[in-house]
């Protein structure tokens, strides 16, 4: 589903290339975490899966799509079908819960009919459902999370990209966003989780892809968050 | 693509920065309405061209011999110039006038001051051939053709005053099209701006856009109409206030020349006829500026 084959990436203000010759291979349905020290390449890598970058050698693949080679009019139809959540929500702070998720799927111009029926279906999914006209102030840090993923899922996207979705939370609501990923994951979406959060990796026993200096230095099936630390 | 939301991305950015909105539409207006000025000036400058290089003719004067031996132009020299100047192409009509016919003329006009029409003698008088042309530019052309032939004295031409006063008020006209230019310039930079300002006011929103997948017409299209609104109310400005400048001013102050003919009068429907041009610049260099700006300050 994710495959980043002998990718580099450099960019123009750093002499030391952000990605340096990695290869990753995520299938379809996996869930994987994207771990590392800030500045070890984690960010790029999920950048180059959404075309927010393009590499500098090397073919990054998701689905079908050749991505770095993605003529500029077909990037959208990548973007409907992988979706992304942050550590800082980017919730539009004058929508409703409702809203913000019904607003993924007017901007890609689904009928009104659709929005109505399957928006409910996600919250409830998420586990929102009886605060779907609240505002995002509103909410705390760990609902605010739950609304950016069911935008993310509400176009049930192939692939699910998470840039540290637990950074801005404590434990216990962290371990709820991760049930949640979970279960996501279980529809069949693929999952890739950018994180620094040692206790969820740990917890989880899932794949792990540690990054350093940009490079692939560990990739386990079933790992911890590192060995010794 | 869902024109409900457009619309409603559109009003939430006009409303969200009123101040420059407000002042992107006056600019335009202002400009726009420099443009019409320009434009019905041309109109009015063409029109009394017409008008008068009609009234006007170039003259070919006789010599003092055709002139005082030739009463209908019968003798083969101004019968021959006669020929020629008819067969010139853009000559409509020539018309002899013989030195009496000239004398009496000139009684005519100065009746009212007998002392002049006293010391006047027909023989002061030349006869001439009063030539008529389709297209007044052609008068070099004639004067060069006429002047020294055999029986012709001088070639003169009326439309020489008019020209001196046409490029009086072409020279008005450019100046109005100089300050529309300038005016238009502050008004695209006030456009690229406000555009600019509006997506950064809206980077969260187009974030997520862009995120989602909404191709680059739903990111874009909201600010490209709020550039295509303003263009509009600004050329509906300018027309308003082209309405209102011909009541409360060119009404009023031409209005003796109106009168006297002297200028067309400037109508509703020349001003009606100048608006849809304003409303399609308008609409189009917004636009165009909009997408330029999109394309240059706005990543996708």
């Amino acid at each position: 589903m994710i495959r980043l084959h002998h990718v580099s990436k450099s960019y123009r203000t750093s002499t030391r290339p952000a990605l340096d010759d990695v290869t990753v291979d995520v299938e379809k349905g996996e869930f994987a975490f994207l771990i590392g020290p800030s500045g070890s390449g984690k960010s790029t890598f999920l950048r180059l899966l959404l075309r927010e970058e393009v590499p500098t050698a090397g073919d990054v693949y998701v689905a079908e799509w050749n991505v770095g080679k993605l003529p500029q009019r077909r990037i959208p139809q990548l973007r409907q079908r992988v979706g992304c959540v942050f550590q800082d929500f980017r919730l539009l702070p004058n929508k409703t819960v409702t809203e913000n998720v019904a607003f993924a799927l007017e901007v890609i111009g689904k009928p009104r009919r659709t929005i109505r029926k399957v928006v409910p279906e996600v919250l409830e999914l998420v586990g929102l459902e009886g605060k779907s006209d609240r505002m995002p102030n509103e909410l705390s840090g760990g609902e605010q999370q739950r609304v950016a993923i069911a935008r993310a899922f509400v176009n049930r996207p192939l692939v699910l990209l998470a840039d540290e979705p637990t950074g801005n939370l404590d434990p216990d609501i962290s371990q709820e966003i991760m049930v949640l990923l979970e279960r996501i994951n279980r529809t069949g979406t693929t999952v890739l989780m950018a994180t620094h959060d040692h206790a969820i990796v740990d917890s989880m026993r899932r794949r792990v892809v540690e990054l350093n200096l940009g490079q692939v230095v560990r990739d386990e099936a079933r790992g911890v968050y590192g060995v010794g630390r | 693509m869902r024109a409900s939301f457009v619309f409603g991305e559109v009003a939430t950015g006009l409303r969200r920065n009123v101040t420059m909105t407000v002042a992107m539409i006056l600019t335009t207006a202002i400009s726009l309405g420099l443009l019409g000025s320009g434009l019905l000036v041309v109109r009015t400058i063409d029109r009394m061209q017409q008008d008068y290089y009609q009234r006007v003719e170039t003259v070919v004067y006789l010599s003092a011999d055709l002139s005082a031996n030739d009463t209908g132009c019968t003798s083969s020299t101004c019968s021959a110039l006669r020929g020629q100047l008819e067969s010139t192409p853009g000559v409509q009509s020539v018309i002899f006038e013989s030195r009496q016919a000239a004398f009496a003329r000139f009684q005519r006009i100065f009746q009212g001051q007998p002392e002049l029409l006293q010391l006047a003698r027909p023989e002061a008088l030349p006869a001439s051939l009063r030539v008529q042309l389709s297209d007044p530019a052609r008068f070099p052309s004639i004067a060069k053709a006429f002047t020294g032939k055999p029986g012709v004295d001088r070639v003169t031409d009326q439309g020489e005053y008019l020209r001196q006063l046409f490029r009086a008020l072409n020279g008005l006209r450019n100046a109005t099209f100089v300050i529309a230019l300038i005016q238009a310039l502050a008004a695209l930079l006030l456009i690229s701006n406000t555009i600019q300002l509006s997506a950064f006011t809206r980077r969260t929103e187009v974030g997520v856009m862009r995120l989602t997948g909404a191709s680059r017409w739903y990111t874009q299209l909201p600010f490209l109409l709020e550039a295509v609104v303003a263009g509009v109310v600004g050329a509906v400005l300018a027309v308003v206030g082209l309405v209102v400048g011909k009541v409360a001013f060119v009404d009023r102050v031409l209005a003796g020349v109106f009168e006297a003919a002297i200028v067309p009068r400037l109508g509703y429907g020349d001003i009606f006829s100048v608006a849809p041009i304003l409303l399609l610049v308008g609409a189009a260099v917004a636009a165009l500026t909009g997408y330029l700006t999109l394309r240059l300050y706005v990543r996708t």
